[in-house]
This record gives C-alpha cells, structure tokens and sequence, in this order.
C-alpha cells in the first residue's frame, strides 16, 4: 500500500527525516505517532509526494513517489489536519467540486454523496454552508471529502485534534467502519488512546526516525513495566527518596508527581496506605507510559 | 531553491476543474463583482472622458474620449487580472489553503497555477469587453476591427494574471501587494499611454514605457478603436506572449519553492 525505504530529508542543514522504513500492509491501520515536530507531517508530505526526498525510495500504492504521485493520488483519500474546506461552498458543493478533481463525472459523484453524508452525519446538512458547521462536523465533512474518490488507502493528519469527546468518538467509530470495509489507514497522532483503540500497528517517531514498531500490546509488553503507581502530593518527592529506588524498577518524577514503574505494585502501595500527605493510583501500564519513556517529559514546541 | 523548481511543467487536464471551482464561487458574487471590478474604471473614463475631454482639443487626431477609452479597456483588463491573481489567489494559495486540498487530489501545484492564470485572464476578460461594450454603445467606435479586440482582452489578461501570481508567491500577507500596485500598476497607468500619448513623455521615460507590458497591449488596441491595424502588432503581441511565459514559469518557480518544501 505505502512502503518507504531509507527515507531521508534535511531542510538546510536539519535533518528532519532520519532513514525512515516503513511498510503499511492491505487492510491494517497504522499509526504515526511523535510529539510536535517528530516528523510526522513531512513523512506524510513525503508519501503524498508534495516534497521530494533527499535519499531513499517511496511507492505508494504502486506508484513511485513523487514521479508518479498524481497516479497515485488518484485511489487516495487524505484528511489534512488543519480543516481546508471551501468556505465559499456548501457542504454539497464541497463534495461534489472535490470529486471533479479527480476526473469524476457529477452523476457518479452525486450517487455518492448521500451515502457520504450520511456516513459523517451530516444528514440535512447538505445545503450549510461552512462557517455554519461546528469544528466536529467539519472534520467529519474533511472525512467524507477524503472519501469521495473512494479510496483503497486514507491519510489521516491527527484526525481528532481540537474535538470534544464525542466528536472524536464518533470519528473513531467511523474509522474503525472503514478499516471493517477493507480500507487501510494511515494516521498520526500524538493522543494514545486514539492510538490504542484504533491502530493494528504504529511507530512512535522522534526526531526524524521510528524508534520502535508493532501492535499497542506489543509495545506495551515489550517496553515498559507492566504496573504503574502514579503518587501525588506534598509527601510523594520525599516518598520516593525512601521507597522509590527499593521498590520502583523505575521511577520519575515531575513537580510533585512521581510515576513509580513496576512488575508489581502491591509492595508499592504497602507503603503508601496510611500516609497522610500523599494520594496514589494504581494502574497498568498503557501506550502513553512507553511514549513518555521514549520520547521523554521534555515539553516539545 | 532546487533545481527540480526549475522543471518544465507538468499539466494534467484536470486542471479545467480547477478553474471551474473559481468559476463556480464567482458565480455566487457575480453580480457585486463585476460592479465593484468595473465602477473605476467607468469612472475614470467617463468622468475624465468628458469632463477633461471637453478643456482639450482632439488628442492624437481623435476625440479625448475616444483616445482614453482605448486605454481604459487595457487599464480594466491588467486590474482586474492584476486583483483577482493577488488579493483572491493569496486567499486560496495561503488563507483558505484551497490550494492545499486540491494538492491532496491528482493534481499538481502545476494545474493550480496554469488554472490561476487562466482564471485570472477569464475574469479580468469581462471587466475588458464590459468597456468594449460602453465604446460601441456610446458609439465611440464603429469599426469592425474592435472585435479583434475580444481575443486581445484575453492576452492582456493571461499577461497580467501570470506576473501578478509571481508577487502572490513572494507575498508573506496581503499587505504586501501595496508595492506591487505603487509600484508596477500605477507606474503603467501613468506611463504607459492610457491618459495620454506616450510621446508626451521625456525620452527616457518613452524608453521605459516601451519596456513595459502595458504599453504594448495599448498600442494594439488603440488603433483597433480607431478603426485601423496596429503597426508591429507581430511585435506586441510577441511581448505581450514573452511576459505572460515569462511570469507564469516564475510563479510557478517561486510557488513550487514555497509550498513544495
């Protein structure tokens, strides 16, 4: 579907894609996920062929990229992650001036578009205009938009962004119906749930390169301690220079919060019962803890 | 900038939907557009038509009137292109990022730019003729030859259209399409022969003005006004054509630089 081999790319003298292999099969959803700036848009501007790389090859759906990338495009659907909807038209028009582009004849895109609309729930809607949309039902439009050409293979640029929970919900559920009809998925996103709930496999990206690939339970298996006791407080910084090194195979500490990673928490939380200026939760292990530890607490900008 | 911006373009057929789209928005508006892209130049013909028209002799062996409505028909069509390749094409290139959207369809930044230029010209087309049609109702002119300027207005536009969509790629905001105006559009209308005869000018400035597109588009249809052939008309359309390439290869240069980093 999409396969990237040694894919590099440096703007000046900053590398920004580091040899990047990559392989979506048929069918699968597979996520991209970094925080800001890891390289995950221009790995998937790379794809699109939008920009050419410095080294490595790129076939999207058959094609070579970015010699054949307008072929290519053709049997793709791409949701941008800034909404890039014509505000000029209507959500009718939206669709059926977006399924011209590629070369579709207004009957074909017009049998299609209440089955669109109705997929994003946008039943009635199809006379709004734009600016009358909330932010959910414009990314769900973007979908819909994506949709048009029906694609074999969808880009997704952090779909969810700026939703509310029940937009981003729906948006999943709807996602997950597409991969359930045979389509893969690509996306990016730096929510973990979003990424757990949905993705077959991903790759967390960090400046530039793929630092670990598999399925959610894998990654989680594989990379991080199975239990976390997260401690709250005045009391934990002091909690942790006593207990922390004895009974967390791992520990880390941000303000007044210490995540305490473990194989086994009872110990942990032997120590905490009882202490006045502490609060504590335990849980297992989750994406985000293996993100954290790959990629760090460091705030990314 | 990489040598692969400097490629030969690459245009599909699709890029006639691109144009359709812009079409299709204008469709909306027509009516208050092509109002507010024609009330100006109306204006400035009319009232300095008969007003300063009335003070003067005949300029150039014709009516004032009938000399500067040859201009006005220039001056309509390069503003027109001139505005809808800035102001409407920095919106969808840089604030709506239709560009973007259609990008992400089989078609390339290419299509975009040629369906741009061409849009450009197509509008800028109806501000050229709606003064074409003042000259034939007020009855300036009676020539048939004023019809070859129907395929002119289309020249004149597709010039404009494509250097105007070079200064739309260099441009960070809209701000910046005050130079361009000050400094290429209203130089043109002032050298360039629309309110009076270019020989009036010192010869240095005659010689600047002979360099200048607008000047060329001018010495076309003036004489097509007044019922005669343009001399050199192989020469002017010649420059009017070296512009027109010469400003859409470099807006697509500048835009590929720009958004297929």
């Amino acid at each position: 579907m999409l396969s990237l081999a040694g894919v590099r790319k440096s703007y000046g003298a900053h590398e920004v894609i580091c040899g990047v292999d990559l392989e979506l099969r048929a069918g699968e959803c597979y996520g991209l996920l970094g925080p800001n700036g890891a390289g995950k848009t221009t790995t998937l501007r790379l794809a699109l062929g939008l920009t050419d790389p410095d080294a490595g090859r790129i076939t999207l759906l058959g094609e070579p990229i970015p010699r054949r990338a307008r072929e290519a495009r053709l049997r793709l659907g791409v949701v941008p992650q800034l909404d890039n909807l014509d505000p000029d038209f209507t959500v009718l028009e939206n669709l059926l001036v977006y399924g011209r582009y590629f070369g579709m004849r207004d009957d074909a895109i017009e049998a299609r578009i209440p089955h669109l609309l109705e997929f994003a729930g946008l039943e009635g809607r199809a006379r709004s205009r734009i600016q009358a949309l909330s932010g959910g039902m414009k990314r769900r439009l973007s979908l819909a938009r994506a949709l048009v050409n029906d694609p074999d293979l969808i880009f997704l640029d952090e779909p969810t962004t700026g939703l509310d929970p029940q937009a981003r919900h729906l948006i999943w559920e709807r996602l997950k119906q597409l991969v359930a009809q045979g389509k893969t998925i690509l996306l990016t996103t730096h929510f973990m749930d979003e990424a757990e709930r949905l993705c077959d496999r991903l790759s967390v990206m960090d400046h530039g390169r793929l630092i670990i690939t598999g399925t959610p339970q894998e990654l989680i298996a594989n990379h991080i301690e199975p239990q976390v006791v997260e401690v709250y407080g005045e009391g934990a910084p002091g909690w942790a220079q006593v207990h922390g090194q004895r009974l967390c195979q791992r520990w880390e500490r941000t303000g007044e919060t210490v995540f305490c990673y473990t194989g086994d928490g009872e110990p942990v939380l032997r120590t905490l019962e009882g202490q006045r200026d502490v609060r504590y939760l335990h849980r297992r292990a989750n994406l985000e803890d293996v993100f954290l530890k790959l990629t760090g607490r460091d705030l990314r900008d | 900038m990489r040598a692969k911006h400097f490629a030969a373009p690459r245009i599909s057929t699709r890029f006639g939907q691109v144009w359709r789209r812009n079409f299709l928005v204008w469709r909306k508006l027509a009516i208050p557009s092509m109002l507010g892209n024609l009330a100006d130049p109306m204006l400035y013909m009319l009232g300095l038509g008969y007003g300063l028209g009335g003070l003067l002799p005949q300029v150039d062996g014709i009516p004032y009137i009938t000399f500067l409505a040859a201009g006005t028909v220039c001056y309509s069509t390069m503003n027109s292109a001139s505005f809808e390749a800035l102001y409407s094409g920095f919106s969808r290139m840089h604030v709506q990022r239709t560009w973007d959207a259609i990008m992400n369809a089989p078609l390339n930044l290419d299509d975009i730019v040629l369906a741009e230029v061409a849009w450009a010209a197509s509008k800028s087309f109806l501000s050229g003729i709606a003064i074409l049609v003042i000259i034939w109702a007020l009855g300036l002119s009676h020539s048939p030859l004023t019809l070859w300027i129907v395929p002119l207005t289309l020249l004149i536009g597709l010039t404009f259209g494509a250097l105007g969509l070079t200064m739309t790629a260099l441009a960070p905001s809209y701000d910046f399409f005050l130079y361009y105006f000050t400094l290429a559009i209203t130089p043109m209308v002032l050298l360039c022969g629309v309110f009076f005869p270019v020989t009036q000018l010192p010869p240095l400035l005659q010689q600047v003005s002979a360099a200048l597109p607008l000047t060329h588009a001018i010495d076309l249809v003036r004489p097509l006004v007044n019922g005669a052939v343009p001399q050199k008309a192989a020469l002017h359309i010649a420059v009017l054509l070296g512009y027109a390439a010469a400003g859409f290869y470099a807006a697509l240069v500048l835009t590929r630089r720009r958004l297929l980093q």
